[in-house]
């Protein structure tokens, strides 16, 4: 992706390195949109944005990935059911799923492929009142110990950006309330459901805590003056979470 | 199927080869059905001095249409170029007539921005027509050489009651969305009105801005003889074919055939790997010019890339890649599919251009050569199809004066003013009535939240929005490492156009500057998209003339100069034309997004001075107010351009040097509306009074807050600032009165010695309208 990239907006083409050195991929697949905007978080807090295109299979060593929202293959199938079958996306799941449990954050599309990839249960279906819906949105912080959550506190409110078509997550019962038993519901959406999700789950972790996938967006909420009302900076969390664990020496 | 076979199946069409056409003068030609007058037909056969093969007579047909030729409006439109000043020109890198204006921003940064309509497709089928209407206009941006960063979307509906406004409005919002959300760009803004005018003909207006660096720009030409024409994208195929021509150059009616095939299909998906495709084609410097397929598909591209290159082409058409292997020559030079581009490749470049395109994997196919015979030759399995001077079909089409004179019934119209008029009798004059009737206004279907719409768009996506609707303007940052950025807004108000055509346009035009001032930015440059009903009715063309030297005149005395834009005429259903609609778009420069100003108080703005700028004179005609009362008559606000300048300069300095920490136009609903909505904006209260307003003024307390007079606007000035502020204003002569404060604690908008509205219940009614009606 950096290849293609005009040197404006977004560009993350300059790696700030000082804080550790982590590098943190962001994964490009055709109908992509948030993955400027995922760079640019990455890069906030300190870490190297690295670009992964999804027909490359090279991970280029990075510490964690993300899996940026948009809409991959023009969600003309079912969202993500095409991404899901990358050669990058083969990469991330044998890295997700090894000894070195590599840490995979899926925003939106991104948590739709992830469930497409089975590294998360479930699925989402359109929103149940049918209509494209962005707003800030509040989420309760329901698991602050995976590699994504932990600079936050447990139980803690946060709002960043909602914006999505097909949102509702749903999942059988069995599944919901193995989620809940074991406290893998990473986030769940405060006040009115959004979009018709079960039992208002926002965002969900697998059980090792290093994938975690949601359908708010936190790297729109990542700087003053451009997040939610203008001045939500809540996301920028989840790119401290990450840094974190990666420093805590538990790549 | 093998492109053999493809050639096979096409070849079994009996061609009309210029040859043949040559051979056989007398052949009727559907030249009335595919919409050409006959005095045009003629002046066709004239231009080629045979009658036009089929193909040739499918391009002129289509490029010789009022939305592709602007034959009616092209000798009024000419003033846009002609009133312009060397100062108005210095910012100007590209003007009127490429796909889209460019203007310096400053630090090798370059901004383009364009306005368009899509409203006939928008009527037959709502979502694809305001779909394909973003795509459109978006790639105008792309073949400028600029990243597109944001759109805009003016939408003009039937009454709001009506059953057929929600099928439109549905579509409509939903298309906008669907597309440009599946883009990555951010919608910021725009407008929203309902009224019966538009029943039979909503507008939906789009607008699309980009940015690029200096050398990046690009434009629509095909020089260097050898060089290679591409075509690439989406497939061709049968949808909108005749577009342009056939829907918007007449009026609709009951008696025809549906003409849902004339509207294209859209494919946002497939845009947006174009757009990405081409921002590495200009990277690489791998074309040498590019235009979009639009309007008119490929007659109008090569047409047009020829007419403004070295003047020669050459194209084999049977090397176009179709969706639909039994259209005809005719139809694959008429067809309107989307998302395609065309471009012209140097030899060298080959190999590279063919990489980028597999990367991406986009489909190309090679279809000729620029030449330097002045001549646009394109072929079908080797034999001459089209043989012309690329510049009859481009640019020389007719030019019509169409007669126009000032409608008998103007003066009657201009004498029946809203007090005098029975529904202007029993005005609220207690606190108790006017607190009903703001609560009313804000209700009201053009005033009411307008989220139900913009929350079915994307406004976060990139991480550069600054502001967004329901702020004045839409802020989007360029340069994240200095803060360099842009705003837009886009304004037009229908009945004050309708009542004057001429101030009504510079109405629209003052408001789209104090918007974009009102933000904060420096207006720099207008795109402008004229809706209009039919030419051909002189009370009509009249109102287009007068609106065109209204908006020249009134650009000339602002200093922004018109860019670009785009004229939509015969919005009438029989013989009932729209409102004269002309939506001025205004560009905006900010050296730091950092100091934009929003548009309402947070609770930290607790105790800040609530300022009014300008004057407030009794100009209830055509207003809001009047218009939930039904009433419309009489002559709209007066406008005062030298005011506008200065009280934008008061708000951009006041921004800069941080004197004001929100501020608020005041245009349609007036004070009452302005306050409203501030206080809606974070949900904190205010206590103003009107009484030094009334007396100053000498008007009443209804007359104050809904008056739409213009050059106000309402700034909150923090404590520290109020001295600075006012030696400002005093400095500059502008009209100035400190009205009240806000009152973090109070959970109401105080207006004293009149009423006190709870925000919880103004919040409910103006909040339930949109979702009331449309669910």
């Amino acid at each position: 992706m950096s290849a293609t990239e005009l040197p404006l907006i977004g560009d993350y083409s300059t790696p700030n390195t000082e804080l550790n050195g982590a590098r943190i991929g962001v994964i490009t697949f055709p109908g992509t949109l948030d993955d400027r905007d995922a760079a640019r978080a990455v890069r906030m807090t300190g870490a190297e944005a690295v670009s992964l295109w999804h027909a490359d299979n090279d991970l280029q060593n990075v510490d964690a990935v993300i899996i940026p929202g948009g809409f991959s293959y023009g969600d003309y199938l079912r969202a993500g059911a095409i991404a899901r079958f990358a050669p990058m996306m083969d990469k991330i799941i044998d890295a997700a799923n090894s000894d070195a449990k590599l840490p995979v954050l899926g925003i939106c599309n991104g948590f739709q492929i992830l469930t497409e990839s089975h590294l998360l249960p479930g699925s989402m279906i359109k929103n149940d009142h049918l209509k494209f819906l962005c707003r800030d949105q509040v989420l309760r912080v329901e698991n602050n110990s995976t590699a994504w959550t932990n600079q936050y506190a447990q139980g803690e409110e946060i709002t960043i950006v909602l914006k999505n078509q097909d949102g509702q997550y749903v999942a059988d019962e069995k599944t919901l309330d193995a989620l809940e038993a074991e406290g893998r519901v990473a986030f769940s959406y405060v006040g009115w459901n959004p979009n018709g999700s079960r039992r208002n789950i926002a965002g969900i972790t697998n059980a090792a805590g290093n994938v975690v996938g949601l359908m708010p967006h936190p790297e729109h909420a990542i700087e003053a003056g451009y997040g939610p009302d203008h001045t939500g900076t809540d996301g920028l969390g989840f790119f401290t979470s990450v840094l974190t664990h990666l420093v805590g020496g538990q790549k | 199927m093998s492109a053999a076979e493809q050639t096979a199946e096409q070849k079994k069409f009996n061609m009309d080869t210029v040859a043949n056409a040559a051979a056989t003068p007398e052949t009727e030609l559907p030249w009335a059905e595919l919409g050409l007058k006959q005095n045009e037909f003629e002046e066709v056969v004239k231009v080629l001095g045979r009658r036009p093969t089929a193909a040739e007579l499918a391009m002129y047909s289509v490029m010789w249409s009022e939305h592709c030729s602007y034959k009616s409006s092209k000798n009024h439109l000419r003033q846009f170029g002609d009133k312009v000043t060397e100062e108005m020109k210095k910012d100007m890198l590209v003007g009127i007539g490429e796909n889209a204006g460019v203007t310096n921003l400053g630090d090798g940064w370059a901004v383009t921005f364009k306005i368009e309509s899509h409203n006939s497709p928008t009527m037959i089928e709502p979502y694809q027509g305001a779909a394909t209407g973003i795509g459109g206009i978006v790639r105008d941006i792309i073949s400028m050489g600029a990243r597109p960063v944001a759109v805009m979307d003016p939408l003009r509906f039937g009454a709001i009651d009506h059953p057929d406004t929600a099928r439109v409005i549905h579509g409509a919002v939903a298309g906008i969305g669907g597309y440009g959300n599946s883009l990555g760009l951010p919608n910021i803004g725009g407008e929203m009105v309902f009224d019966s005018v538009y029943q039979g003909n909503p507008l939906v207006n789009a607008l699309a801005v980009g940015v690029m660096r200096h050398e990046d720009i690009r434009l629509a030409n095909a020089s260097g003889k050898g060089n290679k024409v591409v075509l690439f994208g989406a497939r061709t195929g049968g949808d909108g074919i005749g577009g342009a021509s056939i829907l918007s150059s007449e009026t609709f009616d009951d008696t025809k055939p549906s003409k849902r095939p004339a509207v294209q299909v859209g494919d946002p998906f497939a845009e947006k790997i174009l757009i990405e495709c081409c921002l590495e084609l200009f990277k690489g410097s791998l074309v040498e010019g590019i235009q979009d397929l639009g309007a008119a598909g490929i007659s109008c591209a090569t047409s047009e890339l020829a007419s403004n290159g070295d003047g020669g082409m050459e194209v084999e058409l049977t090397s176009v890649l179709l969706r639909d292997p039994t259209l005809t020559p005719g139809e694959i030079l008429m067809s309107e599919s989307q998302e395609r581009m065309m471009a012209v490749v140097s030899p060298e470049n080959i190999e590279a251009f063919e990489a980028t395109m597999d990367k991406w994997a986009v489909e190309y196919s090679w279809l000729g050569e620029v030449t330097d015979t002045g001549r646009l030759i394109i072929k079908w399995d080797g034999e001459v199809i089209v043989d012309v001077d690329p510049r009859t079909v481009a640019h020389d089409g007719p030019v019509y004066d169409r007669p126009y004179a000032r409608p008998e019934w103007q003066d009657a119209l201009q004498a029946d003013t809203f007090k005098s008029s029975e529904a202007g009798a029993n005005l609220p004059a207690t606190g108790e009535e006017l607190k009903a009737a703001l609560v009313e206004l804000m209700a009201s279907p053009n005033m009411c939240d307008k989220s139900w719409i913009t929350n079915q768009y994307d406004r976060y996506v990139g991480g550069n929005t600054a502001l967004a609707t329901p702020d004045d303007a839409g802020v989007i940052r360029v340069d994240e490492e200095t803060g360099l950025g842009v705003a837009l807004a886009t304004d037009a108000n229908g009945r004050y156009t309708f009542l004057d055509p001429y101030h009504g346009a510079q109405l629209a035009l003052s408001e789209s500057y104090r918007n974009v001032a009102t933000s904060g930015a420096v207006p720099m440059a207008v795109s402008d998209c004229l809706n209009f009903g039919s030419p051909e009715d002189s009370d009509v063309m009249w109102q287009l003339a007068e609106a065109i030297r209204g908006l020249s005149d009134g650009c000339m005395e602002l200093g922004v100069p018109v860019t670009g834009g785009n004229v939509s005429l015969y919005n009438q259903t029989g013989d009932t034309p729209i409102h004269p609609t002309p939506v001025v778009a205004m560009l905006g420069k900010f050296d730091d997004v950092a100091r934009r100003t929003p548009s309402g108080w947070r609770a930290d703005a607790d105790g800040q001075a609530i300022y009014l700028l300008g004057t407030t004179f009794d100009e209830l005609d055509g207003s809001e107010f009047a218009n939930i009362r039904g009433h419309l008559g009489g002559l709209p606000p007066k406008v005062n351009l030298g005011a506008e300048k200065a009280l934008g300069a008061i708000l951009i300095n006041a921004s800069r040097d941080g004197m004001i920490d929100s501020a608020h136009d005041l245009s349609e609903g007036g004070l009452g509306a302005a306050l409203g909505e501030m206080a809606l904006r974070y949900n904190v209260g205010a206590r103003v009074s009107l009484e030094d307003l009334c007396n100053r003024d000498g008007v009443d307390a209804f007359t104050a807050l809904f008056s739409e007079s213009q050059a106000r606007a309402l700034v909150a000035v923090p404590r520290s600032e109020e001295v600075r502020f006012n030696d400002m204003t005093t400095a500059r002569n502008f009209p100035v009165l400190r009205l009240g404060v806000v009152d973090a604690a109070a959970t109401s908008l105080e207006i004293q010695g009149q009423f006190d509205l709870d925000l919880a219940e103004l919040r409910e009614a103006h909040e339930a309208t949109l979702p009331k009606h449309f669910g």
